[in-house]
């Protein structure tokens, strides 16, 4: 499992441009090209339920980049879980523009966004969400399935996909004959297997004992340090200390933000 | 996603929930089934009554005394005496007057106790002359049928059809063997082939006898020239209506009617016959279609709410299926897929239940079924069509579902 092409890397450089973010280009040794994966600016969102108006986010602004770890941390009603529907583009912001991988999602339509969740967005949830009769070749076919790329292909990527989670002995498992740990690395690997830009983490470790899910904060820091930007949504400081930056949310604004590691340096 | 992964999915969606399926497939099955077995009985019906009234004879009218009105029915002529006499036919036998006939063969009927030895066997007795066997179409196993001579000598002969036949005689050859046809000794000179019998008439058991030894020995009665009825063959189906308009026109002359209104007779084609057999038919067929038809809208209602449940429970399963790339379009797909494929299983066991009924159901009663591909085929499209109109409600409230709220419900 490779990153993307440096031709891309090249593009997406001109993007980010445009929106007047200047990545911080490594001249180094090792050509280390950051770009940012995800930005938001001053977004906000409001739900209406009849007359009633709450405010869950209210006016967000960062920029997560490519091969960061970063947790998002916050108690319940925070904001937390609105901001990883809309970073993971279940849902659009009322007011502001977010940015994913160089593409102003904020707008887009229903159909663009399931193209771009499938494309961009590789999702892990609390409750594995697996398909129980599929296998776990199957399950993490699914979102290639989606992407239209044929059976052979899809198959192929799926057994690589779950080499990569340790699961190699597994693919013919249905969810039911594995345990809590080995689905939720199934769930990894339907993330990974789309080779997207970012992956999503909603409280991976919340429906796990503390062994799996110590393999699997092992796993994501694995998953980092091969490139990968992991985004991983929590409640538990002892999770969020897995990740290399936290950012704290409260009241639907951003309590503490570090600034992020590519333009430390 | 193309189609035949989205065919997969829907089909591993309706595998996974067996007995639901089943008993949906069900619903389509029983409905589809009754639809082709009433439409095989109106349809076998009505080829029994083509073959009847082909088995008449071809291109034949009938003549029978009296008129029909349309809204009283049937009316006597003259008192309810027949109207119609020898004359009558000998006329319409003539080729100057009547060029498009080619046939005419009076009868004068009656129902006679026939002995031979110690069997009796009651039939119907039927005078006539030698045309009858043209005009009938009938044909003779052996011996040799009533000819011109028979009927002027009066001669005490008769010819038997098939059943009669094999009631009086079993197995023994009949032909110059002595009968009482009632009171007389009558001669046996032939017997007729069989051509097969229907629920209302039966060709097969009768006795033909010249008309004037009818006339005077089995009829009786005061005018010895009347006759029952006046077959008359035309000479090919298309001078069909010709000789009907020849027949009409001839016997107003000779019964000096002027108005066409007034007529004493009534002259009926075989479509007429048909048709008249065909429209209870179709009343009976129209309605048994309408309760099949109902039972299959309740099939299709039972597609409808079981694809409404399994929206309802697999909320989060479309909820992840979104979050991983699926338009709605797809998720539509994938339930209309569900649907259909319910309907197609169910009209395809349906089609195989209403051909095994159709198979086995004439044994236990006497009316035949027909099954036409047409209607095989058809019901099937049906039965998808089903499952797609009563599916798409329920695909289009899968579809519309928003993935947050999907995923969220525990």
């Amino acid at each position: 499992m490779t990153g993307r092409a440096d031709v891309e890397d090249v593009e997406d450089t001109e993007d980010t441009e445009d929106t007047g973010e200047v990545p911080v280009v490594d001249t180094g040794v090792y050509p280390a090209v950051r770009l940012p994966v995800i930005e938001l600016v001053d977004v906000t969102k409001v739900y209406r339920t009849g007359t009633l108006e709450v405010e869950a986010l209210r006016g967000i602004s960062t920029v997560i980049e490519e091969s960061e770890y970063v947790a998002v941390m916050g108690p319940s009603g925070s904001g937390k879980s609105t901001l990883m529907h809309i970073l993971g583009c279940l849902d659009v912001p009322t007011a502001g523009t977010y940015r994913l991988a160089g593409e102003d999602v904020s707008s887009m339509t229903e159909v663009e966004l399931a193209e771009i969740r499938n494309r961009r967005i590789g999702f892990v949830f609390q409750q594995f969400n697996l398909l129980p009769s599929l296998n776990a070749s199957r399950n993490v076919e699914l979102p290639l399935a989606y992407a239209g790329i044929d059976r052979a292909e899809r198959h192929e990527r799926a057994q690589i996909a779950l080499a990569r989670v340790g699961l190699e002995d597994r693919v013919d498992h249905r969810p039911g004959e594995l345990s809590g740990g080995q689905q939720q690395r199934v769930a990894v690997a339907r993330a990974l297997v789309t080779d997207p830009d970012l992956i999503l983490a909603d409280e991976p470790t919340g429906n796990l004992d503390s062994v799996s899910a110590n393999e699997m904060l092992a796993l994501f820091g694995d998953l980092h340090a091969s490139g990968r930007t992991v985004v991983l949504i929590t409640h538990e400081s002892d999770v969020a200390a897995a990740a290399q930056r936290t950012v704290r949310i409260r009241d639907g604004n951003i309590q503490v933000d570090p600034v992020p590691l590519g333009r430390s340096r | 996603m193309n189609w035949t992964e989205t065919i997969r999915t829907g089909l591993s969606a309706v595998i996974t929930h067996r007995l639901r399926s089943a008993l949906t497939i069900l619903g389509i099955m029983i409905g589809i089934a009754a639809v082709i077995l009433t439409v095989g009985l109106g349809e076998g019906a009505q080829a029994q009554v083509a073959n009847e009234v082909n088995a008449l004879g071809s291109n034949l009218l009938i003549v029978t005394p009296g008129s029909t009105t349309s809204s009283s029915g049937v009316r006597g002529g003259f008192g309810s005496a027949s109207t119609l006499t020898v004359g009558n036919a000998t006329a319409l036998g003539s080729r100057t007057v009547a060029p498009d006939i080619a046939a005419v063969a009076p009868t004068l009927s009656t129902s006679k106790e026939l002995t031979y030895d110690t069997t009796n066997w009651t039939t119907t007795v039927v005078g006539t002359d030698p045309s009858w066997l043209q005009v009938r179409n009938e044909t003779l196993a052996e011996g040799r049928f009533i000819v011109q001579r028979d009927v002027t000598d009066h001669a005490a002969v008769t010819v038997l059809a098939s059943t009669t036949a094999q009631e009086l005689f079993g197995f023994r050859d009949p032909v110059g063997q002595t009968v009482d046809v009632g009171t007389t000794p009558m001669t046996v000179i032939g017997v007729l082939n069989s051509v097969g019998s229907s629920s209302t008439t039966n060709e097969d058991d009768q006795a033909i006898v010249p008309i004037t030894t009818a006339a005077d020995r089995l009829v009786g009665g005061t005018t010895r020239d009347k006759v029952g009825q006046i077959l008359i063959e035309a000479t090919s189906g298309g001078t069909l209506s010709a000789a009907y308009q020849e027949t009409d026109d001839e016997l107003l002359a000779l019964h000096g009617i002027t108005s066409p209104g007034g007529a004493d007779f009534t002259i009926t084609t075989q479509q007429q016959l048909a048709a008249a057999s065909n429209s209870v038919n179709q009343t009976l067929t129209v309605l048994l279609a309408g309760v099949a038809g109902i039972s299959l809208l309740v099939g299709g209602i039972g597609v409808m709410n079981i694809m409404l449940v399994s929206v309802t429970e697999r909320v989060r399963e479309i909820g992840l299926r979104k979050a991983l790339g699926a338009t709605p379009r797809i998720i539509r797909r994938q339930f209309l897929v569900e649907a259909s494929f319910l309907g197609l299983v169910g009209g395809v066991l349906g089609a195989a239940l209403g051909i095994t009924g159709a198979l086995v159901l004439p044994h236990f009663i006497s009316d035949p079924i027909a099954i036409s591909a047409a209607a095989l085929s058809g019901s099937i499209a049906v039965a998808v069509a089903i499952g797609v109109a009563f599916g798409v409600y329920p695909a289009s409230r899968a579809a519309r579902l928003h993935p947050i709220d999907a995923l969220r419900s525990e």
